[in-house]
């Protein structure tokens, strides 16, 4: 029973953090209709970036900030240099260029910060709670977890059901030529969902880092369990990206507690299998209203 | 209203005059739809010009002509599917109407269009053809337009509903300086509230005249409008 229990708080931490990758994929596909690789080594860096400041004295909280402003003006800085020079070329060009950047940014980081596994702080404590006499899986980070991915999801509703801007958001995503008709400007709503969306990597890597070994490739994993998750739950719903999320967390964290965590990737895999022969177009996208 | 050429143009030049309706006609494939494309900037063209009064529109972004005054309603209405009737009309009124007048100016498109108004909640996915025309056309009206582009309206409409549209267009430029291109295959219809009548043919004016004119010219309408 207490298996249960932890395996189950566990799936739900590590969905949430599934989720803010997911959510950033899905803000970038909903932009630019593709996928972007690099998603999770963007946010590699960034934490990277944090980890140089933290080690210069700045504070945990400035540094947790100034990490997420630079990873949305590098969103910013990447759809403009890489990805916008290659619109109207074929679609699968913008997506190597994703690759190669994946590449380029841990190489980077590897020369810079070196390839061997660190510590990152968190920002609470990461030992479990005690709940009655019973020590459970769910620490006080794991808690700030929770909580930061839920009001991340809850400003991301807010901002695409009742701004403006996420009104003009939302149709540059479904219909591009529309919305420059209507007087949209698309080009900088595509830059601001790479932002949004780099800005999401680097929440998610100054989540993760604390819970892995802290190396460049820390966020590798990440970026197939989120986009296991994006899929699952519709590359272009920002609540299929918390669905999907929690439902792949759930499923990795019960295979890892009950089938051995070397089967973890099996289990995603099989997940996402599933997910595809059973709604390939994701629980929250509606095929029929999916411009091709 | 100046324009020239394109590849699927040449020799396109005609002019369209405020508080009227001027009906661009012909076959498919004549390049209507181009020319409109033109026009808002979709399409860049080779050489030829754009202007509306004093405004160069050549060159300028989609954006910027639009901002500019120009409502384009495509063909197939480009109704948003996946938001709901009320944002596609917020969406036309963001940038032209300030916001203590928004909700006003989404009353008189209500009242323009009162089958819209119990769907305004409702995807506009769930409307039907002609509801969605009363939207594109509506959307592009709330934002004020000085130039109105209609790319085929009446397609794929009952002919009492085109009867309707062809109606809200004509109160529209009345008494108004609204300039509308009305682009129509169904030229009857067309030629019915138009005051001046543009045929093209394989991307070519074959005859810009009143619509009078061209409705009295039985071989210009036999050889080119079918009908």
């Amino acid at each position: 029973m207490t298996l249960f229990i932890d395996v189950t708080l566990n799936g739900f931490v590590i969905g949430m953090i599934f989720a803010i990758v997911a959510l950033g994929l899905v803000l970038i596909y909903r932009a630019t209709r593709m996928i972007n690789f690099a998603q999770g080594a963007m946010g590699m860096f960034t934490t990277f970036l944090a980890f140089s400041l933290l080690n210069r004295g700045v504070g945990y909280w400035l540094a947790f900030v100034l990490a997420i402003l630079i990873g949305f003006l590098l969103g910013a800085i990447v759809e403009l240099l890489l990805i916008r020079p290659l619109q109207g070329k074929p679609e699968l060009n913008p997506v190597i260029v994703t690759i190669g950047l994946l590449i380029a940014l841990e190489g980077l980081a590897g020369v810079i910060w070196g390839n061997s596994g660190r510590g990152f702080p968190a920002a609470f404590s990461q030992s479990g709670l005690t709940v009655g006499h019973t020590k459970v899986a769910f620490s006080h980070f794991d808690v700030f977890i929770l909580v930061v991915v839920f009001a991340l999801m809850l400003g991301v509703l807010v901002l695409f059901r009742a701004t403006n801007l996420g009104l003009r958001m939302r149709a540059a995503a479904f219909a591009p030529e529309m919305a420059r008709l209507l007087g949209v400007r698309v080009g900088r709503i595509l830059t601001l969902g790479w932002a949004l969306a780099g800005a999401a990597g680097a929440l998610a890597g100054l989540l993760v880092a604390p819970t892995s070994s802290f190396n460049p490739y820390f966020m590798d994993l990440f970026l197939i369990y989120g986009f296991t998750a994006a899929v699952v739950g519709g590359l272009d719903s920002p609540i299929g990206a918390l669905v999907g999320g929690l439902i792949t967390g759930l499923c990795i964290s019960f295979v890892g507690g009950y089938l051995g965590s070397s089967l973890e990737p099996l289990g995603a895999l099989a997940l996402l299998m599933v997910a595809l022969m059973a709604r390939p177009e994701g629980i929250f996208s509606r095929p029929a209203a999916r411009r091709v | 209203m100046a324009y020239g050429a394109v590849q699927a143009l040449s020799n396109a030049s005609f002019e369209a005059s405020d508080g009227a309706i001027t009906a661009v006609l012909g076959a498919n494939g004549a390049g209507k739809t181009t020319l409109l494309r033109t026009m808002t900037g979709l399409v860049k063209a080779k050489s030829g010009s754009v202007r509306y009064g004093d405004i160069e529109l050549t060159g300028k972004s989609v954006e910027a002509i639009a901002r500019a005054g120009v409502a384009h309603v495509p063909e197939g209405r480009g109704v948003i599917a996946e938001l709901t009737v009320e944002e596609n009309l917020r969406l036309g009124a963001l940038w032209s109407v300030g916001r203590q007048d928004r909700q006003s100016a989404l009353e008189e498109i209500y009242e323009l269009f009162p089958p819209l108004t119990k769907r305004r909640r409702g995807a506009a996915s769930t409307l039907s053809g002609g509801e969605r025309q009363m939207l594109a056309i509506g959307r592009a009206l709330i934002s004020r337009p000085k130039v109105l582009l209609l790319d085929e309206p009446s397609l794929g409409l009952a002919p009492m509903v085109t009867a309707q549209l062809m109606a809200v267009l004509r109160d529209l430029t009345k008494g108004s300086s609204l300039l509308v291109v009305l682009v129509e295959q169904n030229a009857r219809s067309a030629l019915s509230v138009a005051q001046r009548a543009v045929v093209l043919n394989l991307g070519k004016v074959v005859v810009s005249d009143s619509a009078d004119r061209v409705l009295a010219d039985q071989d210009l309408r036999r050889h080119y409008l079918g009908f």
